[in-house]
């Protein structure tokens, strides 16, 4: 099946010796630089949109307007109510705290109305209307509100930001195939003469078209394998220094399963650069006798 | 006797311009010898390039050994020149190959290992007397040199039927005899020759060989059977 990729040294004469010469493994690499990167994004974004819907998924928060006079009181009663699993209170003065940081002293004005929060888990076949009948009957305006309601626009802008990658990988796939057909179209033309030869004295176009493949493939294999190395040295260094966006996106990190992806990418633009060379050395050969 | 090749109303054209070769009918016997003949631009190229497959005929059939392949598939074409070796008039040597895989470019097309190259191109090579250039690429031969080395790459398959054009042009008058000698040698193991040339002292030197003779892209054939060379004046070398 790789016979056409192991051939004598006789054989490798045929095209010439020049390796790296061309543009073609510098713009592969520059291709699959920006590849891995993009593809290493996506999965981030996959990761974190992943942790923060298992982190939201039974959360809710009951929402009391006017600060909560009663606060101990309805985390009380919030506890007692079956499927309840973890309660935590957020008290007026904690939100106005929080507030401060992006209104500034205008966070302490009475004029604005700041309700007091009561976080809590549930299990299933706990009953959010129960713990709301329980809460109204001590503050009247307090409601139950969900998590996943309220983060759902961040978590719909991620997917949205995943398929953006993932459209991202499909075309400078596309572009690095143009440019495989390109650079193989130009390998074509300045071996006319070899070909011509070969053709005449009974080559096959498979022949042909095997020295040419791997030729690509072998410029297609080093310029993947070094963009992809360059785009995890950096990837590394972000790593590193990556503790703010840690705190963004709760610690999402890429797995063993999404390191395994970006380590085959090269490898699949390899694959699909020598497929590329090879449809395109074909197409060509058969417009000659 | 059988036919190596076999031309049935055959013309050429090339694009849209007139016929460069037209109504040509003739058979190559199977281990003949025949020279081609005729003036500039009389169309002895084209017919060769019919000959060894480079070009297809615009109208007429073209059988060769003993398969139509006027129309056929480009790639059941392969296996056919792999039994013609071609000399060419422009030598087409792949520049950047030495003259060793220059020769050995044949049988590694055909699927020859490599402890089966190299005898038979060593051997040839020094048949050629280029055995000390065998390093040496086309750019740095003479003339003639690469005129050898491409004879050598013609016939170092033994091909059934060898095509040559001007094979002797480019070298001096011992070597041309030399090559004439093994051009003689392939024909006497059953190889059919056909060698495109204006020298009429090499025709002289060939006994036995048949002349088909082109002008203004047909054959002159007036009897209708191909004609025997003139035989050389006798007590001439």
């Amino acid at each position: 099946m790789l016979d056409w990729f192991f051939v004598s040294p006789a054989e490798r004469r045929l095209l010439g010796t020049s390796r790296l010469g061309g543009p073609t493994p510098w713009v592969i690499a520059i291709m699959s630089f920006s590849i891995v990167l993009i593809a290493a994004t996506g999965l981030a974004l996959a990761s974190t949109a992943g942790l923060l819907s298992r982190a939201i998924e039974a959360r809710y928060a009951l929402e009391v307007p006017g600060g909560g006079a009663n606060l101990d009181v309805l985390v009380q009663a919030v506890r007692s109510t079956p499927g309840v699993t973890r309660v935590e209170a957020v008290p007026e003065s904690e939100m106005r705290k929080t507030l401060e940081r992006w209104l500034g002293p205008a966070a302490r004005s009475g004029e604005l109305p700041v309700p007091a929060l009561v976080n809590f888990d549930v299990t299933n076949g706990a009953s959010l209307n129960a713990v709301q009948q329980r809460a109204q009957g001590i503050a009247s305006g307090a409601r139950v509100v969900s998590h996943r309601d309220s983060v759902g626009p961040l978590l719909r802008s991620l997917t949205l930001l995943q398929s953006v990658a993932f459209g991202l990988v499909l075309l400078l796939s596309a572009a690095a195939s143009a440019a495989v057909v390109l650079a193989a179209r130009g390998a074509l033309d300045t071996h006319r003469f070899t070909i011509e030869v070969m053709h005449g004295i009974g080559a096959t176009d498979l022949q042909v078209t095997h020295l040419f493949q791997r030729k690509i493939a072998i410029d297609a294999l080093i310029g993947s394998v070094a963009g992809a190395l360059a785009a995890g040295l950096v990837l590394l260094l972000l790593a590193s220094g990556a503790s703010f966006a840690g705190e963004l996106t709760g610690g999402a990190t890429l797995g063993a399963g999404d390191l395994l992806i970006l380590a085959a990418l090269p490898f699949a633009l390899t694959l699909l650069a020598t497929w590329v060379a090879r449809s395109a050395v074909l197409r060509t050969l058969r417009e000659a006798l | 006797m059988a036919a190596v090749a076999e031309f049935d109303s055959v013309g050429l054209r090339y694009g849209t311009g007139a016929e460069v070769l037209r109504d040509l009918d003739f058979r190559l016997r199977t281990g003949a010898f025949y020279f081609l003949t005729g003036p500039s631009g009389a169309g002895k190229t084209s017919l060769l390039k019919l000959l060894y497959l480079a070009q297809r005929p615009t109208r007429g059939r073209i059988r060769l050994f003993g398969e139509e392949l006027s129309e056929a598939p480009r790639e059941e074409l392969p296996p056919f020149r792999r039994r013609i070796g071609v000399v060419f008039q422009d030598f087409r040597l792949v520049r950047h190959l030495s003259a060793f895989d220059n020769v050995a470019l044949p049988l590694r097309v055909a699927g020859a290992a490599d402890e089966d190259v190299e005898g038979p191109v060593r051997e040839m090579l020094a048949w050629v007397g280029l055995a000390d250039r065998a390093s040496a690429r086309p750019p740095t031969l003479s003339g003639g040199e690469q005129q050898r080395v491409a004879i050598a790459r013609a016939v170092i398959n033994r091909p059934e039927l060898l095509v040559a054009d001007e094979p002797t042009g480019n070298v001096d008058a011992d070597m041309a005899n030399r090559l004439m000698g093994l051009f003689t040698a392939l024909n006497r193991l059953g190889t059919t020759v056909v060698v495109a040339t204006h020298d009429v002292g090499l025709i002289n030197a060939t006994p036995g060989a048949q002349l088909i003779r082109l002008e203004n892209g047909t054959v002159i054939d007036p009897t209708g059977t191909l004609r025997n060379p003139p035989r050389p004046p006798r007590g001439a070398a």
